[in-house]
């Protein structure tokens, strides 16, 4: 075999936060290639550095033994690199032919789509793959999977050298799963190279050759999937060797040590969608229940639906023995708060000031005559700028000069300002730095120690490990088991994992 | 506190030279006028603009705060036809002419009303049918001035009836009554929009709507309720627009108003993608095109390139913030 | 079964509810008032109303592309006029040299817009609206503000006044050409593909490898020859440019491409039904006035706005419903 691939020290950085810092993968032709790695790790950003998405900073990468210089998508298909992205880049609107087809027609008299050949074709390319639709309804018609499966047989039809694929089993059902395995072993045999990106650990050793770990934006390991297991890849990703994985404290949390109160917060049978299916949890007051899982689990989700964001499709969810409120603005005025994990995205107000932000909660409460109390305002924004350690010129400052972690603290405030009896937080420290880590997770304490509760969503396993008196663990949608701390340490949460995953697949 | 505030005040100065090259352009429109504009130092040139730019200002008030969601209102001309249009139809019926007060009472409020329930409509097709702004105002910007033409049978209505001419011709310490009514409107509508929860969630809407969502905000109804007052307004402005005339013009009534109204929000400082609400800067946008135009024709220049020159304002606005975004 | 090429009917209509609709009413229109009125098909209305609504119909047409990829195009009325002012003026010179220059000159409007929007990235409805503001200035500006009369010694008023047969007036044979051309470049090009691609997901385009850019300019340029086409017509047939007209035919084309079944939101449309709805439009007018001219109704001129207002309205709630249930059908799915 040789090296169809080389991406050597790989930089790149945006806005001068560096996303990718010396990674490296190499491919062999006809190798079925896993790249693997946490939320962040750097592993979309890497995929698009290689299709010409994103220009990188400096490094080398050579392709079908060339220099490549790829600064677009359609030069990198050209070169025979063909990519299916995780959220799918199809067009639903369009007939399967033309999805699959689009750009490279076949053509009558050099300007005219062959319609028939053009149908044709696509039947041929499907029909390799068992799938047998018609080929002239919208895309949009058919399942999620039958999707992804169109989006990999347009890679295949143009003589693609390398495919790459992109959490390409994250919304398929176990026969489909078999199915798109199928497709990727004969695309192997072919001579066909597969770089595979995926969380679901089971699936690298059914059907990958090597492992490529990142973390950090820095490549940490390859290993050929026969020689490792799978408790290693989760070390590898979490950066710990398994047998440093202790005891000890590592973080300003110590779970384990709340007395139960009564019940608040309780869900039965939970599901929202295909990646919620089960979701069972119970929440006491004074306690912080982690919800634990790889990517992809049903984390999120399960947020969500406590917090009445996404209708529920089956089961039930009681707050204080009431049923649970299915709207935001009522889940708010019930007693819950919900930090949400893109703070971007779903955050913070960019163009809005430090006060503004903080107080867009609290505003019904914060009235008094269709006014709002401007005094009463900056009192509490004051009040939460002290105690929280705010860093910032003054609360009318835009909440977007300000750093990750003191933006991050003020959406904290927004929630604590309406005093909740819960805190729903969905990744609290991600992308903040150290210190303010330590210090988000201290007024989190002091917030559960106060008597209230907080479910706590966290990547990090050491934050959950430490920081919940009980962890929900969750894979693929479902509740799988839950550890109760103390006694609850990262190689129990580790072994829970990898066992279930075992277990389900 | 106090150091705060100051600072705060500061800050907000620069913001506005900073954040409006209008002030600026304003400038530079008058010393050109002073210098080159024949009678321009007149109390009646004042006069002149002020009644045409109060209507201007007030619809494009209306435009900001929809813009500030992240909408757009194109109906705005229609329902100034359409408030036009109703006007001297009640006043002018056998029971206004039998009861005058309460006639023109009637000419102003129904009117209004009906401006508000086109806002209404306009409001519950975006924020509860999810259509797109620019084609859910689309339908009232064709058929408003439709049923206007229908209601008057496409005739011009003229009409002496000093009292509900005192809307367009009246004054106040000397100055155009339509003057003072624009910035009451403007003071209003910024205490609502610096001092109330629903100006804070507007801005938070614009901002991100996801956001204010997930924070309790009453997406909807904030939504509907900015399209009611852009409504309302145009509704008043249809009202002194026909007060200044003595006339009802279905077919003329605010015609292009609303790309005035959006340029001149856009050049007062309005982000098309939302957040901001300039109200003040609404005027100024308003002023400035009105003062383009006047220098113009003023100096001789024919109306059509006055169009020309209005065109180029709005491309030129909306490519510099657009440019500053990124 | 599944895999066959034969036409089937049942999924036709399936799948082209709304366009189907389209053709089932204008055809129940052409027969009801065929049977109401005596010279409701006779040659003299069939043929006046062709030649006045050729105009409209092509003016769809390039909206129709605009549409499909989520864009707008508000300018067309004004560049119509601009270019029927052009026209007239050229007309001295023939239809040959008057008609490719008109043409250029749309096109050049359309060019614009498409630099505006592409290249400066302001939203499609401003640019076209401040190109809207421009050409309707530019149009009053080289008129004098009045009508510019065509030379009638020339060939120029052929297109507009003249008929093939006897019957079908030169301009709607000229319209129909240029809507074949259109339809098999939506159809059977990579070009037309990509124009529906944009419409269904721009940012996937881009990463298909598609040449969106170039497919975007496309459509505002073909956009603005539309325009330019409809304004020759205009001056052809009246006899004279006019830098008045054209005001709220950008509605009236987004009317007719919505009623035909383009989703507004692009990826989705056809060039038959935008034919198809321009036609059902114009009918109606067409069966109003013949109403008028009964005295069962009086209906003025100025229903026109509030029916077609109405008409754009029924089809955004019917889209809306559709687009709704194919979503929430996607999602269980």
């Amino acid at each position: 075999m040789t090296v169809l691939l080389e991406m050597n020290a790989i930089q790149k950085a945006f806005n001068g936060v560096p996303a990718l810092s010396g990674a490296s993968v190499e491919i062999e032709r006809g190798e079925v290639h896993a790249l693997i790695g946490q939320n962040g790790a750097g592993k979309s950003t890497m995929i698009k550095v290689l299709t010409g998405v994103y220009r990188r900073d400096d490094g080398k990468i050579t392709f079908n033994g060339h220099d490549s210089v790829l600064t677009n998508p359609r030069e990198a298909q050209a070169a025979g690199i063909a990519t299916i992205y995780q959220e799918l880049t199809l067009v639903p609107l369009r007939s399967v032919t033309e999805n699959v087809m689009m750009g490279y027609e076949p053509k009558r008299f050099g300007a005219f789509i062959d319609w028939p050949a053009a149908h044709a074709r696509t039947r041929e390319i499907l029909t390799r793959f068992g799938i047998d639709i018609d080929v002239k309804m919208p895309l949009g018609s058919y399942s999620t999977a039958i999707q992804q499966l169109v989006a990999i047989a347009r890679a295949v039809s143009l003589d693609a050298k390398l495919v790459i694929m992109d959490e390409p089993t994250s919304s398929l059902d176990s026969s489909e799963v078999k199915t798109l395995f199928g497709v990727v072993r004969s695309l192997r045999e072919a001579g066909v190279s597969v770089l595979y990106v995926s969380h679901f650990l089971d699936e690298l050793f059914e059907i990958c050759d090597r492992v490529t770990t990142m973390r950090d934006g820095k490549t940490v390991g390859c290993a050929r999937l026969a020689e490792t297991t799978k408790l290693d890849l989760i070390a590898g990703m979490l950066g710990r060797d398994t047998s440093e994985i202790t005891e000890a404290g590592m973080t300003e949390f110590g779970g384990g040590t709340a007395k139960k109160g009564d019940i608040l917060l309780e869900a039965k049978d939970v599901a929202t969608g295909p990646r919620l299916t089960k979701f069972n949890m119970t929440l006491h007051r004074g306690e912080i229940v982690g919800l634990g899982g790889l990517l992809g689990a049903g984390r999120t989700e399960a947020a969500r639906a406590l917090f009445g964001v996404d209708p529920l499709r089956r089961g039930t969810i009681s707050l204080k023995g009431a049923p649970a409120p299915s709207q935001p603005a009522n889940a708010i005025t019930a007693g819950l708060g919900y930090l949400t994990e893109d703070r971007k995205a779903e955050g913070i107000i960019p163009d809005m000031s430090v006060r503004e932000n903080m107080t867009l909660a609290l505003l019904p409460r914060m009235t008094k005559g269709g006014q709002i109390d401007r005094a009463r305002e900056r009192k509490i924004v004051q009040h939460y700028i002290d105690a929280l350690g705010i860093k910032t010129a003054d609360m009318e400052q835009p909440i977007r000069e300000l750093s990750g972690g003191n933006q991050q603290k003020v959406l904290l405030a927004r929630w604590l300002a309406i005093e909740p009896d819960i805190l729903i937080l969905d990744e609290p420290t991600r992308g903040v730095d150290v210190g303010a880590k330590r210090e988000i997770q201290l007024i989190i304490r002091n917030f559960v120690d106060r008597g209230y509760s907080v479910v706590l969503i966290s990547s990090e396993f050491e934050e959950l490990v430490e920081g919940a008196d009980r962890i929900v663990v969750l894979n693929e949608g479902r509740c799988i088991t839950e550890l109760t701390n103390p006694g609850v340490t990262e190689h129990k949460l580790v072994q829970a994992l990898a066992q279930t995953s075992e277990a389900s697949a | 506190m106090s150091t705060t505030i100051t600072e705060t005040r500061r800050k907000s100065v620069r913001q506005l030279v900073h954040g409006h090259g209008g002030i600026v352009a304003l400038l530079a429109i008058l010393l050109f006028n002073m210098a080159f504009t024949p009678n321009f130092l007149q109390l009646q040139t004042l006069f002149v603009n002020i009644s045409q730019v109060a209507t201007i200002a007030i619809v494009a008030m209306g435009m900001t705060l929809v813009i500030a969601t992240g909408g757009i209102d194109l109906s705005v001309g229609a329902i100034m036809a359409l408030a036009g249009a109703l006007a001297p139809l009640i006043f002018l019926s056998e029971f206004g002419a039998a009861n005058p007060a309460l006639g023109v009472t009637l000419a102003i409020a129904l009117p209004m009303l009906v401006a508000i329930a086109c806002g209404l409509f306009n409001g519950i097709m975006v924020a509860k049918l999810n259509v797109q702004p620019i084609i859910a105002t689309l339908i009232l910007f064709i058929s408003g001035r439709g049923i206007a033409q229908v209601l008057t049978n496409g005739n011009l209505q003229t009409f002496t009836n000093p009292h509900f001419s005192y809307l367009g011709t009246g004054k106040v310490l000397g100055l155009p009554f339509q003057g003072w009514l624009a910035i009451g409107i403007a003071i209003f509508l910024y205490f609502i929009i610096s001092r109330t929860t629903f100006g804070r969630y507007v801005l938070a809407i614009g901002g991100n709507e996801r956001a204010a969502q997930l924070s309790g905000g009453p997406v909807a109804l904030v939504k509907i309720g900015v399209y009611m007052i852009c409504g309302a307004l145009a509704g008043l402005a249809g009202l002194i627009v026909v007060a200044i005339n003595s006339a009802s013009d279905a077919a003329r009534n605010g015609s292009l108003m609303e790309l005035d109204a959006i340029a001149a929000a856009v050049v007062g400082g309005a982000l098309l993608q939302g957040g901001r609400a300039p109200i003040f800067g609404a005027i100024l946008g308003a002023v400035i095109i009105q003062l383009v135009k006047y220098t113009l024709l003023a100096n001789g220049v024919q109306d059509e390139v006055a169009l020309i020159a209005k065109a180029g304002i709005i491309l030129v606005a909306v490519y510099v913030q657009q440019a500053r975004k990124e | 079964m599944l895999n066959s090429d034969a036409f089937d009917l049942r999924k036709y209509v399936q799948r082209n509810s709304q366009s189907v609709a389209v053709w089932i009413a204008l055809l129940a229109l052409i027969v009801f008032g065929i049977l109401r009125y005596d010279n409701f098909g006779g040659s003299y209305n069939f043929g006046s109303f062709l030649n006045y609504n050729s105009m409209f119909i092509v003016i769809a047409l390039g909206m129709c592309f605009v549409i499909i990829t989520g864009g707008i195009d508000l300018s067309v009325g004004s560049v119509a006029a601009f270019s029927s002012v052009i026209a007239a003026y050229l007309s001295p010179y023939g239809l040959e040299v008057a008609l490719p220059l008109a043409l250029l000159v749309g096109m050049t409007f359309g060019a614009f817009n498409a630099f505006c929007i592409i290249a400066l990235r302001i939203p499609p409805f401003i640019a076209t609206l401040a190109t809207m503001l421009g050409a309707k200035g530019a149009a009053l500006v080289i008129s004098g503000a009045s009508t510019v009369a065509v030379d009638w010694g020339s060939n120029f008023t052929n297109m507009g006044m003249n008929k093939a047969f006897d019957l079908f007036p030169w301009s709607i044979i000229i319209v129909t050409i240029v809507g074949i051309a259109l339809w098999i470049v939506l159809e059977m090009t990579s070009l037309g593909r990509t124009i529906l691609a944009i419409g269904g997901g721009e940012d996937a385009s881009k990463l298909m490898g598609l040449k969106v850019n170039r497919a975007k300019a496309f459509v505002y340029i073909i956009s603005g020859g539309c325009a330019g086409l409809a304004g020759v017509i205009l001056a052809s047939g009246f006899g004279a440019g006019q830098p008045l007209e054209g005001v709220a035919w950008e509605l009236s084309a987004i009317a007719a491409v919505v009623v035909g079944g383009t989703l507004l939101t692009g990826g989705l449309g056809s060039i038959p039904a935008t034919v198809a709805g321009a036609l059902l439009l114009g009918l109606v007018f067409n069966i109003l006035n013949f109403e008028n001219g009964r005295g069962t109704i009086s209906f003025s001129a100025y229903w026109q706005m509030v029916i077609r207002g109405a008409f754009l309205f029924a089809v955004i709630l019917f889209q809306t419903r559709m687009t709704k249930g194919r979503k929430s059908k996607g999602a269980s799915a």
